[in-house]
């Protein structure tokens, strides 16, 4: 019995990821509106995108090879399974130890080669400049990425994320300075691994400032429908990392009862709003940036990351 | 057991007559070929069954150790299977047998067939028997009949100026390599003569001694193994070879190459001291970085496929270091963890290297094209070789759920257990060198986005690649059983690092827990609540999530598809040409690092306006290792021959003279050091 019930809690988790991910980016569109002057799309807009896709035939263009037709589902699907690894309300579900932080990184690498691929598929220009442009992005954002996982699992002296939001939410661990920086970097990385201002603009027209847009131009109907329901996918995940690692109240430990995990639900949206809300007012506060000024602003992000894990490993004797 | 193993190695050698023999059998001339793979494979499978055996400790210790009367008259010639050999062997011939099912489909192509026929299989008899030698002597002969062998692969297509001058550095580099090797081994031995492996384990050296070993086994093995500043042959000699020699060499010998360093460093020196471990895992830190960004910047599908060995022997020699680290703190398990880690890779490595080269064969054999940009569209042309090339980019990017991932998990595993290292200099370096690897992975999938984007995708950049074709079955045999076993180890790592216990417990007294007997066959390397990770659910997730919603949407939303005009925001352009390339593909991270690293330099020649001529765009980068440690060398070799020509025309009354001054020279030395 108790299994099921895990199970289905697994699912739930799934299922939730997916139902939320558009809601949150439809958020931030209209906060980001209303910001700027405008009325903006009701946050339900997303959704109805996704069906209007959905329903439109797919068209492909005449050189394009089955990897183009695959990839929007890989895509979807690792991205899928990197959000529902995430703790979002609750913490040791029964598939949660399948897979650790790095995995999760890792799989959103898988995410990313494949699009980069698929972009280089027809053999356009434009293809070509979002992929490399995208590449070049990832490989300074993954291993900084990969150094606020280390600092964090070190902190916690754990890769499981569900350990980790289970350390970090006693008193004891206070505020460190490591977690400060590496909280300061991960908003970096999320920002650039989710093409928002400054790094890259999703609203963009002018195909020159594009990347991720550029790497998806051939794609259309159902295809793209996947794409786009990766990348929401992809802002939900990050905006849960962020909230499972550095605000790990009010998760539900496994096996907590379902009264528990409704009121652990609710903390989680309001985290979800709070961060998408963050986003919005971020975003329209700053100038999108030359795409060569990206790698420094990576950088810090890099060195932030890599001083958290110095200083974790220097203050151990101390 | 070793007389299977003599037996075999025999045969190989034996085997090598087919080359010259080649075309005056009786029968068609594709039958030499098929005896002399054949015969390879049957050896192969051999050794590696007794490899196998030996690492599962079905057999006992005596009938894995062997004294022939050959090599030094009152030594002779030892030879022993302990579980590092036996990995090893497993792993080598592994590489041989699947290298040797290609050579049957690739062999056929080639222009001189007695050419490779008569020193491949001789080759995998030297890579083999470096592995069995028990004592320097034989060790020593073994490794330069192996680098003599595969120098004499290399120079198949000898009418190629630029495969002569590979060749050359290849041979001068190999000759210093073993040089450094011969000194390392006469210091271990000491004034006694004790050449047998079993008097160094069993004698201690001075500090001082162990550390010029320690040095001369890292420049001996190390310049085998492609190790920055070390590696500038290797991306010319290696590419040079045939395909499936070069995934030989690539994916096999440089593991040949790190047993060496294995067996000298952690086997037969002792105890480490501290500082070892910084050396080794700056070297492979270093050599990572430098490796994957040159190999960033290849447009030569197998000179970029043979930097990305470099970038992943540094990965090894990682773990390696970590695992010195540890051991001279007497930290066993955490040793044992990063050695597993490294030998993984080892065993990783040589599978998806192994199938990459052969791709990279297919390829040439389909177009005679090595130039990446000279490619294109080949996905279509090619759709076997493309998948599994796919596979292999896939598993060499170290994306789960294949074995790349495995290998590199665990080495992040290690490096988070060693904040409990009491060393200072430790302490900054390994989560720096954690910096450079999580840079050098992530720019490991540009890479090969770059070489799989540019020479499969798209439409073809030549007439060539326009009119490819797939390839035979044998090289479409080959590269599938690469692409099961890449999956089959990153699926069920553990039964594989269960195979690895023997071994780390030799070296570090220490073993992982078994890990086939855990529930779902999850990989947990030190405890469940630190780490585990579970490749067949996340493949079965994976599965799960991509096949369901595509069959949700195919019945409920539409399946309507239909093709049009390419759209590129409704300016498509005809020519091919107007596609990235590799060079304008890797632009921006040259633009982040070239400068610095490469001193990349970009030159622009616009046409005037009015002007009817083509503009011109070049790039020049500088391999840095060549300008700082070969050209030097090179100039000080000229410069001292230049001086000691004029030795060449003497008389013979001087030549005599001479002769008599160096023996004077040598006895009076003798008499001083007595």
């Amino acid at each position: 019995m108790a299994v099921i019930f895990d199970l289905v809690v697994q699912g739930a988790q799934m299922a939730l990821v997916l139902v939320l991910a558009p809601l949150l980016t439809g958020i931030v569109r209209l906060v980001k509106a209303r910001l700027m002057g405008r009325r903006g799309p009701s946050p339900i807009q997303p959704y109805r995108d996704l069906m209007r896709l959905l329903r439109k035939e797919a068209v492909l263009a005449e050189n394009a090879s089955w990897l183009f037709r695959v990839t929007p589902y890989v895509v979807f699907a690792s991205i899928w399974v990197a959000a529902s690894l995430v703790p979002t309300f609750a913490t040791g579900l029964i598939f949660s130890w399948s897979a650790d932080l790095i995995a999760i990184v890792a799989l959103l690498g898988s995410a990313r080669f494949f699009l980069a691929l698929a972009g280089m598929d027809v053999g356009t220009s434009f293809g070509g400049i979002g992929s490399s442009r995208e590449m070049m992005i990832a490989s300074l954002a993954e291993p900084a990425m990969l150094m606020i996982v280390f600092a964090v699992a070190l902190l916690a002296g754990s890769t499981q994320l569900s350990t980790v939001a289970a350390v970090l939410q006693q008193p004891e661990v206070g505020l460190r300075v490591t977690l400060a920086l590496a909280l300061v970097a991960m908003v970096i990385v999320a920002i650039a691994e989710n093409a928002r201002i400054p790094v890259d603009n999703p609203a963009t027209h002018l195909e020159l400032t594009m990347v991720h847009e550029a790497m998806v131009l051939e794609y259309s109907g159902r295809h793209l429908a996947m794409i786009e329901a990766g990348a929401f996918l992809k802002l939900l995940l990050y905006v849960s990392l962020i909230a499972c690692v550095f605000l790990p109240f009010g998760l539900a430990p496994s096996g907590a009862g379902p009264a528990a995990y409704a009121l652990a639900l609710l903390v989680y949206l309001a985290k979800l709003l709070g961060g998408g809300v963050l986003l919005a007012l971020f975003e329209t506060s700053i100038a999108k940036m030359r795409v060569f000024r990206v790698p420094e602003y990576l950088g810090v992000a890099l060195m932030l990351g890599l001083l958290g894990v110095m200083l974790l490993f220097v203050s151990r004797s101390l | 057991m070793l007389t299977a193993a003599g037996a075999a190695i025999l045969l190989l050698l034996l085997l090598g007559l087919c080359g010259p023999l080649h075309g005056r059998l009786p029968g068609s001339a594709a039958r030499t070929d098929r005896i002399a793979y054949g015969g390879g494979m049957a050896g192969c499978f051999v050794l590696m069954s007794v490899g196998l055996a030996a690492l599962s400790g079905a057999v006992e210790d005596d009938a894995l150790s062997a004294a022939l009367p050959i090599g030094l008259p009152w030594l002779g010639a030892h030879f022993r299977l302990d579980p590092l050999s036996a990995f090893f062997m497993v792993v080598v011939d592994l590489g041989g047998l699947i290298a040797c099912i290609y050579g049957l489909g690739y062999g056929t192509h080639e222009r001189e067939p007695g050419r490779v026929l008569g020193f491949f299989t001789p080759y995998l008899a030297g890579l083999n028997l470096v592995l069995l030698a028990d004592d320097a002597f034989s060790f020593l002969l073994c490794w330069e009949f192996m680098s003599l062998s595969s120098w004499l692969l290399v120079l198949v297509s000898h009418r190629d100026p630029e495969n002569r001058h590979a060749a050359y550095v290849y041979i001068v580099m190999a000759s210093i390599g073993t040089f450094c090797l011969l000194l390392a081994f006469g210091l271990m031995a000491g004034p006694g003569g004790g050449y047998g492996f079993a008097a160094m384990r069993a004698s201690a050296l001075d500090p001082g001694l162990e550390t010029v070993v320690l040095l001369l086994a890292i420049a001996g093995a190390g310049s085998k193994a492609g190790l920055v500043p070390l590696h500038a042959w290797l991306p010319l000699a290696h590419p040079a070879a045939p395909s499936h020699v070069s995934a030989l060499m690539s994916g096999v010998m440089t593991k040949v190459a790190i047993y060496g360093f294995v067996r000298i460093v952690l086997d037969l020196l002792g105890t480490p001291a501290w500082w070892w471990g910084l050396v080794v895992l700056l070297l492979g830190g270093l050599t990572a970085a430098m490796g994957v960004l040159y190999a960033l910047m290849q447009q030569d599908l197998k000179r970029l496929l043979a930097y990305s060995t470099v970038e992943n022997v540094g990965l090894v020699f990682v773990g390696l270091g970590l695992a010195l680290a540890f051991q001279a703190q007497g930290m066993v398990v955490p040793a044992a963890l990063a050695l597993s880690a490294g030998l993984l890779h080892v065993l990783n490595h040589s599978l998806f290297k192994s199938l990459l080269f052969f791709g990279a064969g297919a390829v040439l054999v389909a177009t005679g094209e090595r130039q990446l940009d000279r490619l294109g569209g080949l996905i279509h042309r090619m759709p076997r070789t493309a998948i599994l090339f796919l596979v292999g980019c896939a598993a060499i990017s170290a994306l789960p759920p294949l074995n790349g991932f495995v290998s590199e998990w665990l080495i992040f595993q290690a490096i988070l257990l060693s904040p409990q290292l009491p060393d200072w200099a430790l302490r900054f370096v390994v989560p720096a060198v954690g910096a450079v690897l999580a840079l050098s992975a992530a720019l490991v999938a540009t890479t090969f986005v770059k070489a799989y984007g540019i020479a499969f995708l798209g439409r073809p950049r030549s007439r060539e690649a326009e009119a490819a074709h797939e390839v035979d079955r044998w090289q479409g045999a080959a590269m599938t059983g690469l692409a099961a076993l890449c999956l089959a180890v990153g699926v069920l790592p553990a039964l594989f690092l269960d195979l690895l216990a023997p071994v780390t417990q030799a070296l570090t007294g220490a073993s992982l827990d078994r890990q086939s007997g855990l529930p779902w066959l999850t990989l947990i390397p030190i405890a469940e609540a630190r780490s585990s990770y579970n490749g067949l659910l996340l493949l079965l997730f994976i599965a799960f999530s991509t096949v369901v919603p595509a069959l949700v949407i195919h019945r409920f939303a539409t399946r309507a598809t239909r093709r049009g005009a390419i759209w590129d925001c409704g300016f498509p352009q005809t020519d091919p040409a107007t596609q990235y390339t590799s060079g304008s593909f890797a632009q921006p991270l040259r633009r982040v690092f070239g400068t610095l690293i490469f001193h990349a330099r970009e030159r622009v020649d616009m046409p005037l306006p009015g002007e009817v001529r083509a503009a011109r765009f070049s790039v020049e980068l500088r391999d840095l290792a060549w300008d700082v440690f070969y050209a030097p060398v090179a100039r000080a070799v000229e410069f001292a021959a230049g001086r000691l020509n004029h030795l060449q025309f003497l008389t013979v009354r001087r030549y005599l003279s001479l002769v008599f001054g160096a023996l004077v020279l040598l006895l009076l030395v003798l008499a001083i050091w007595q």
